[in-house]
């Protein structure tokens, strides 16, 4: 394992999208992660925080939330509060995938 | 007697190319049917059939179905196109009529239509460039005014289905006489007021529909002119108060009637850089325009440090409603709905904000 890594270096010159589902506490912090090992811990734990920051923020403005879901033209994320910490799901949109509802090709 | 005309399905879906052939047989004037379930070989057909009418699906593996029209409209600029799809993006449509194809349907709309697009293929079939009928396709730079004007002169009959986003408007044409209007929820002359205030938009053809119940009495020359006179009035405001006032109801009036009607419970406009929010319905404005704030700011910095592209859209949603976030120019829109509405949100809002906007 890491073989590849060791000849060539660890940097990807492509940025790589995180793809997977982690679960954090209300802290941020990693509790499961199905996440690829080599996108950078740091990373998937910002995303958590930021999608935190979201339901906390929306909670405060009185508009209590269960799910937010970020579309972006190449990644959607997704995240499910979970008793104050929260499920985050990344999923990368390739040119076939459906960011909405599904339907015919 | 006329010869049979043939027309070629392109679709990467098999049991679709046999739902096709099923739907295509029944045609009144009995076409030929092939069908293709890839690019390469759907080119190889269009060089050696004398193909009349292609359909094609847009999204398809290796070569694409925008890619596949773009080839047969340069190298087979006698055939008809008609694209087929499963992609409800407005942006597709209007792809799609930029690279000249004739008619867009969606899949699900020609199951639930079926006798109607059977005639827009009748229809297709019965006009060829090579039989000495005339016309040009592609049409651009032509505001609607002009096409409205030239199929009343030719005293055409016809629907007009005119799109612009996520807006959809109709007119009906009956022998150049002007029968009905539909647009932005209006219908009559209200409606057909409102759509010449449309700056952009595709249209496209549909058949006549005669039976139609007539609502515009005017001549259509009297409405256009009318029109005008209203466009050139909101071009240059009259800066009375009491107008402005009236103005400002007027339109917040119809904002609040689109709301309604689309069943959404309130629209806050939240400008990204200095000035107040802007709502319909909200109670608690500043605070749901600082967590649209919130997020349009978390989104921007996702968005950059993953290389992610632009931002789509944000949907939440919680025990009492769902919000739909929209970026459009420099605002941020958020639209609630209901917590039980499940039927395509996402595609209201787009249309509640382009309404907003317009």
């Amino acid at each position: 394992m890491g073989i590849l890594n060791k000849i060539f270096g660890a940097q990807a010159s492509v940025q790589q999208l995180p793809a997977g589902t982690v679960t954090v506490d209300r802290q941020g912090e990693i509790i499961t992660s199905t996440v690829s090992s080599t996108f950078p811990v740091p990373l998937v734990q910002a995303i958590a925080k930021d999608m935190l920051e979201l339901f906390r923020e929306a909670r405060a403005g009185q508009m209590p939330l269960a799910e937010v879901s970020l579309h972006f033209s190449s990644l959607r994320i997704t995240a499910r509060e979970l008793r104050g910490g929260a499920i985050v799901f990344m999923f990368p949109q390739t040119a076939s995938s459906q960011s909405s509802t599904p339907a015919h090709s | 007697m006329d010869a049979q005309h043939k027309i070629l399905v392109l679709d990467d879906d098999v049991d679709w190319l046999a739902l096709c052939r099923d739907q295509f047989a029944g045609l009144s004037s009995h076409p030929e049917i092939l069908t293709a379930n890839n690019a390469k070989r759907a080119l190889a057909l269009l060089e050696s059939e004398q193909i009349r009418l292609l359909i094609s699906d847009l999204r398809m593996p290796r070569i694409d179905g925008l890619q596949v029209l773009a080839i047969v409209r340069r190298r087979f600029p006698a055939v008809r196109t008609v694209v087929l799809s499963g992609l409800e993006d407005e942006e597709y449509r209007s792809r799609a009529y930029a690279l000249g194809v004739d008619l867009f349907w969606l899949k699900t709309e020609m199951q639930r239509n079926s006798k109607l697009f059977d005639e827009c293929i009748e229809s297709l079939l019965g006009h060829s460039d090579q039989e000495g009928d005339t016309g040009f396709r592609g049409i651009q730079s032509k505001s609607l005014l002009d096409i409205i004007q030239m199929e009343c002169l030719t005293r055409t009959s016809t629907v007009l289905r005119i799109t612009r986003g996520p807006l959809v408007a109709k007119l009906w044409i009956q022998d150049g006489e002007l029968l009905d209007a539909e647009c932005e929820g209006a219908s009559g002359e209200a409606a057909f007021h409102r759509l010449l205030g449309w700056k952009t938009g595709a249209f496209e053809n549909l058949p006549a529909e005669p039976n139609r119940r007539r609502t515009i009495q005017k001549p259509v020359n009297a409405l256009l002119l009318e029109s005008a006179q209203t466009l050139d009035e909101t071009a240059h405001p009259s800066t009375e108060p009491d107008s402005v006032e009236a103005n400002l109801h007027r339109k917040t009036m119809w904002k609040l009637a689109q709301l309604t009607r689309e069943g959404a419970e309130f629209v806050v406009a939240v400008p990204l850089s200095v000035g107040r929010p802007e709502a319909l319905g909200a109670q608690n404005v500043d605070a749901l325009a600082q967590w649209t704030l919130r997020a349009v700011e978390i989104a921007r910095r996702l968005s950059e440090r993953f290389e992610a592209g632009p931002l789509s859209h944000v949907a939440s949603q919680g025990p009492e409603r769902q919000t739909v976030l929209l970026l459009r120019g420099d605002r941020a829109f958020l639209v609630g709905w209901p917590a039980e509405s499940a039927e395509n949100i996402l595609e209201k809002s787009r249309k509640l904000v382009a309404l907003w906007e317009s």
